[in-house]
């Protein structure tokens, strides 16, 4: 099964995979050959991907995974190497999720729809953290 | 007729700024082949972005229920126009054409009764459209700091229409950069982003796709990130297409400045040579006087 991992600025992956394991939004996936094809938005987290004996982790926040009959490919807006990950590259993240909040608390105070997405989007982040080992700041909320 | 020092000083300062913009044309060149770099490492994942847009926008097209990215405010009232231009200037007309096309661009819509407000990207095309449209110019958005473009630059800008469209401060936005045909051809192009349209060549793939969560949700998640990634898209070929036009400018600048070497040469040479000339005949006919 053809595994790709993009982002904006690069392609960062292109390989032959046996499973792949998708942070999705509404729950983690794997993804084997034959799978249905899907279109699932991705939430912040670790992506996974076992290929011949040896498995490649990525921290990736924001997009979407589609999966077809040719494999499948990850679309992330922010995608990093596990090792590559850096405490800075993780404050930006965390950043961004609170910028996300609090603009979601201006905009939609009376609704807690977009509220409550962001406050999760920053749990998410504070999980990501953990898992991989690094601080996060804790979320104002 | 200027004298032989006046002419040694010409000579000498074209040719120190025939030094100036050949170096500024090999690093231009240096610039241009990163730039590109960049552009066509970004292909895959606006290409990938597109066609998955393509199927979700056709579904959702219809319905009423359609995120307002996508089928509008039900106005075209009042028309953003996104002006992409670079911070620098000694690019040719890079900047001056794609002003011009916003300009005739924003006329027209006038013409129509719109109401138009600008928002520029980059400094130079600020400049240019200050004295026209001063009162139209809403925001500019700085990229003088800005040595690598990143997803992240293109993220700011979208945030900040983004940001203007929910508040309700325009309906259409238009976004006016120089599309990178090769060094010495920039074409400068107008692109709709809000209402989001899937560019044509996109068709929605026949695979039946499985959404997680539902369709609307993804489409409610992504349309932002589509304007996010179309502005990333232009940002990178603008940055192509200002290094190839600065790299074709200096190229002529350089070659004209070293016919302007060669013309002021030949001038020299025929002043010296006249001015030997006069001092022979003066030696001369002082020796056939006595």
């Amino acid at each position: 099964m053809q595994f790709d991992l993009v982002s904006p600025e690069r392609e960062l992956a292109s390989m032959e995979a046996a499973a792949v394991q998708i942070p999705g939004a509404d729950g983690d996936m794997t993804v084997m050959a034959d799978h249905a094809p899907t279109i699932t938005t991705l939430r912040p987290g670790l992506l996974r991907v076992e290929a011949s004996g040896s498995t490649h982790e990525y921290v990736v926040t924001g997009g979407f995974a589609e999966i077809n009959a040719q494999g499948v490919s990850v679309l992330a807006e922010r995608a990093v190497a596990r090792g590559d990950m850096t405490q800075d590259e993780m404050d930006a993240m965390c950043d961004e999720a609170q910028d996300v909040y609090n603009r979601a608390k201006q905009a939609a105070a009376n609704e807690p729809g977009p509220v409550d997405d962001a406050v999760k989007l920053m749990a998410d982040m504070v999980a990501v953290g953990s898992e991989i080992g690094l601080n996060t700041k804790q979320p104002s909320l | 007729m200027p004298n032989l020092k006046d002419l040694k000083n010409r000579i000498a300062s074209v040719k120190s700024t025939r030094k100036i913009t050949k170096a500024m044309q090999m690093v231009a060149a240096a610039k241009l082949r990163r730039a590109q770099e960049a552009a066509e490492q970004s292909r895959p994942y606006t290409e990938r972005f597109l066609a998955v847009m393509a199927g979700l926008s056709s579904a959702a097209e219809g319905s009423d229920s359609a995120p307002k990215l996508l089928s509008g405010t039900g106005s075209d009232q009042v028309h953003m126009l996104v002006v992409m231009t670079s911070e620098r200037g000694l690019c040719g007309g890079f900047n001056t054409n794609i002003v011009k096309l916003a300009k005739s661009h924003a006329t027209k819509l006038q013409g129509q009764g719109k109401t138009v407000k600008i928002l520029t990207v980059g400094k130079k095309g600020r400049d240019q459209l200050k004295r026209d449209f001063g009162d139209l110019l809403v925001g500019h958005v700085d990229m003088s700091d800005v040595k690598r473009m990143s997803y992240g630059d293109a993220q700011g800008v979208a945030k900040n229409v983004l940001g203007r469209f929910d508040d309700g401060e325009f309906d259409v936005a238009t976004i006016f950069f120089g599309k990178f045909q090769n060094v010495v051809t920039q074409i400068p192009t107008a692109q709709q982003i809000i209402p989001f349209a899937v560019p044509e060549g996109y068709e929605a793939s026949e695979t039946l796709y499985d959404y997680e969560p539902d369709e609307e949700a993804i489409l409610a998640d992504l349309l932002p990130r589509a304007v996010a990634t179309a502005i990333f898209a232009a940002l990178l070929e603008n940055a192509a297409s200002e290094q190839g036009a600065r790299m074709s400018a200096m190229d002529n600048a350089t070659r004209n400045a070293g016919d302007m070497i060669d013309q002021l040469t030949i001038e020299y040479n025929r002043s010296r040579q006249a001015v030997i000339t006069n001092e022979l005949i003066e030696i001369i006919s002082g020796a056939e006087a006595l």
